[in-house]
C-alpha cells in the first residue's frame, strides 16, 4: 500500500519549469512596481496628521449629522441615493440593447466583437470626465451626475447582462417552438423568465456599488455626498468629514445588507 | 406567515382530487409600487428631465470631439505616469490580497467557531469596503504625502476589503474533511488552515485576485485626481487646461492598456479555473 503510494506520490505531475518561470515573471513585476514608490517625502507630522483624521472622524459632528435642511447629511444622504437609484435604473436600461447586440451566441462575432470593444471603451473613461462632459449638458447638480452614474454603470452591467443572456438554455426555446409558440409568447415565457432574476440581480449589485462611488462625482460637482466631503476634508475639518463618512458608510451597510437579501431570494426564484 | 400574507389572504384552490392548496399572493404588485414610488422620488429630487437631455445632448459629444483625433504627440509623457498607475495597482492589489488571507480565515464560520470573532471581523471588512477609494487615498495623501505611495495604499486598501469578503465566503464552502482530519491528527488550526484550506482555494483566490487587479488598473487612473501619483494626475492637470486632444491620448493609452492587461489575466484565470 505504502509503495503504492509512494508510487504515484513519485509519478506526481512535475511543471516546475514553468511554476518557477511563473514565480521569476511575478517576483519581477513585484520589483519593478516597488521602484514607483515614491512620496513627496513622508510629512514628518504624517503620525499626529492620521491622530487627527482619526479622532475627527470617531467624534463625528452630530450637529451635521441629524439636521433635516439642505446642508445636513440625511438630505445629502437621500440626494445621493436618488442619484445611485436613477442612474442604475438609465444605465440598467442602456445596457440591455448593448447587452444582446454584443452576445455571441446571438449575434455575428465581428458585431459581438465590436460591441464589447465600445463596452470596454465606456468602461475606461474614468467616472470625473463623464462628470465634466455631462455637466455642459445639464449644468452642475444631480441630474449631471446620475447621468454620469449610468454611464458608469454600463460598462459592468452589460458584461454581466452579456453573460446571463449567453448563459441562456436554448432547449426551453425549442420545446416552446415545437408547442407552436409564437415569436412573442417565446420571448415571454422563454427567454424573460430567465433573463429577469439575473438582470435584477446584476442591477441591484450595481447600485450597491454606484451608492459606495457616489462620492466621485463630488469632484466634479455632479451632486450628492461626494463634494462636501472633499470640501470638508480639504480644509482638514476633520468632525464634519467624519460625520458625513459615518452617514455614508451606514446607509452602505444598510443597503448592502437589504440587497443582499433581495439578490439571494431572486436567485432562488 | 408574513403580514402581505395577512393583508392579502393567499387564494385557495380545490383540486379535481378534493384537497385544497393555497396559493401565496404574488407580492409583484408591492415590487412594482415600491419600484414605482422610488423612482418618482428620485426624478423629483435630482431633477431628472427628459427634455433637457434631449434638446442639449450634443454638447456632450462637444468635448468627446475635441478628444478625437488624440494628440499622438503627447504620448512620450505619458509612459511614466501610465507606468506608474500600473505599478501602483499591481503593488497594491499584491499587497492587499496578500494581508487579507488572515483575517478572511478569522472571518469564515467553519473555522473559527467563535461567533464573536467571526462577527467583529466582518464587520471590520465590510466597514473598509464602504469606505470610498477616493477618501482613503485622500487620507492617504496627507499621512504620505503626495505620490504614488498613497494611491498604492487607498488601492491596497480596497483591495484588502473586496479580496476579504470574496475569500471568506469562498472558504466556507471548502470540503473541511482534510481540515478536520489534520485537526483530529494534532495540527494547530493555522497549520491545518495552509495544508488542507489553502490549496483548495488558491485557484479562485488568484483568479479573483487578478480580477480585482484588472479592476484596480482603471480605478487607480482616478486616484490621481487627488494627488495619489498616477494617469489621473496629468488627466487632471489636460482638463483644466483644456487640452482635450491629450485628455484623447491618454484615455487612448488606458484603453489599450487595460484591454491588454485584461486579455492577459483573462487567459491566466481560464488556466486556473
Amino acid at each position: 500500500m505504502n509503495e503504492r503510494i509512494e508510487k504515484a506520490y513519485a509519478s506526481r505531475p512535475k511543471n516546475w519549469v514553468f511554476e518557477l518561470a511563473i514565480a521569476v515573471v511575478v517576483i519581477a513585476l513585484l520589483i519593478w512596481s516597488g521602484t514607483a514608490v515614491e512620496t513627496s517625502g513622508m510629512t514628518q507630522n504624517g503620525g499626529k496628521i492620521a491622530m487627527n483624521i482619526l479622532s475627527g472622524i470617531f467624534h463625528p459632528d452630530t450637529k451635521l449629522l441629524f439636521t433635516l435642511t439642505n446642508q445636513g447629511v440625511p438630505y445629502l444622504l437621500l440626494e445621493t441615493i436618488c442619484i445611485a437609484f436613477l442612474g442604475t435604473l438609465v444605465g440598467a436600461v442602456i445596457s440591455i440593447p448593448l447587452a444582446f447586440l454584443s452576445a455571441s451566441n446571438l449575434t455575428p462575432k465581428p458585431v459581438a466583437f465590436v460591441g464589447r470593444m465600445i463596452i470596454m471603451a465606456v468602461r475606461t473613461v474614468p467616472a470625473f470626465v463623464y462628470g465634466l462632459m455631462f455637466i455642459r449638458v445639464t449644468g452642475p447638480g444631480a441630474f449631471a451626475g446620475l447621468l454620469t452614474m449610468s454611464l458608469c454603470s454600463v460598462g459592468m452591467v452589460s458584461k454581466m447582462y452579456i453573460e446571463s443572456i449567453e448563459d441562456l438554455d436554448t432547449r426551453i426555446l425549442e420545446s416552446l417552438d415545437a408547442a407552436g409558440c409564437t415569436t412573442w409568447q417565446k420571448i415571454r415565457y422563454g427567454i424573460l423568465p430567465q433573463l429577469m432574476p439575473n438582470f435584477a440581480s446584476t442591477a441591484i449589485y450595481r447600485f450597491d456599488i454606484n451608492l459606495r462611488d457616489a462620492t466621485v462625482l463630488g469632484l466634479v460637482g455632479a451632486g450628492g455626498i461626494g463634494a462636501p466631503l472633499i470640501f470638508a476634508m480639504n480644509s482638514y475639518r476633520w468632525s464634519e468629514a467624519g460625520a458625513i463618512l459615518v452617514g455614508l458608510v451606514i446607509l452602505v451597510l444598510i443597503v448592502e445588507w437589504i440587497s443582499t437579501k433581495i439578490r439571494v431570494k431572486l436567485a432562488r426564484g | 406567515m408574513s403580514i402581505y400574507d395577512k393583508v392579502f389572504p393567499p387564494k385557495t384552490i380545490t383540486i379535481a382530487n378534493g384537497k385544497t392548496v393555497q396559493q401565496y399572493r404574488s407580492r409583484k404588485p408591492l415590487a412594482a409600487i415600491v419600484f414605482l414610488a422610488l423612482t418618482i422620488l428620485s426624478v423629483k429630487i435630482t431633477g431628472f428631465d427628459m427634455a433637457v437631455l434631449v434638446k442639449r445632448i450634443r454638447e456632450f459629444f462637444v468635448i468627446l470631439d475635441q478628444m478625437i483625433p488624440p494628440k499622438w504627440t503627447y504620448m512620450p509623457q505619458i509612459w511614466k505616469p501610465l507606468f506608474d498607475t500600473i505599478k501602483m495597482s499591481l503593488l497594491g492589489s499584491v499587497i492587499g490580497s496578500v494581508l487579507v488571507v488572515p483575517f478572511a480565515m478569522l472571518a469564515s464560520t467553519n473555522v473559527i467557531h467563535n461567533r464573536f470573532i467571526v462577527v467583529a471581523t466582518r464587520l471590520l471588512l465590510s466597514i473598509i469596503r464602504t469606505l470610498p477609494t477616493l477618501v482613503t487615498a485622500l487620507i492617504a495623501t496627507y499621512i504620505f504625502g503626495l505620490g504614488t505611495l498613497a494611491g498604492t495604499t487607498a488601492i491596497a486598501v480596497f483591495t484588502f476589503a473586496y479580496i476579504g469578503k470574496i475569500l471568506y465566503e469562498e472558504i466556507e464552502t471548502v470540503d473541511m474533511g482534510a481540515f478536520e482530519a489534520m485537526e483530529a491528527m494534532g495540527a494547530t488550526k493555522v497549520r491545518a488552515f495552509i495544508s488542507a484550506i489553502v490549496p483548495q482555494v488558491m485557484p479562485s483566490y488568484l483568479s479573483n485576485c487578478l480580477f480585482c487587479f484588472e479592476g484596480n488598473v482603471r480605478y487607480a487612473s482616478i486616484l490621481g485626481y487627488v494627488g495619489a501619483g498616477g494617469l489621473g494626475l496629468i488627466l487632471n492637470e489636460k482638463i483644466g487646461w483644456r487640452e482635450y486632444s491629450s485628455v484623447g491620448m491618454i484615455l487612448l493609452a488606458l484603453f489599450v492598456t487595460v484591454f491588454i492587461i485584461e486579455t492577459i489575466s483573462r487567459a491566466a484565470r481560464k488556466r486556473l479555473v
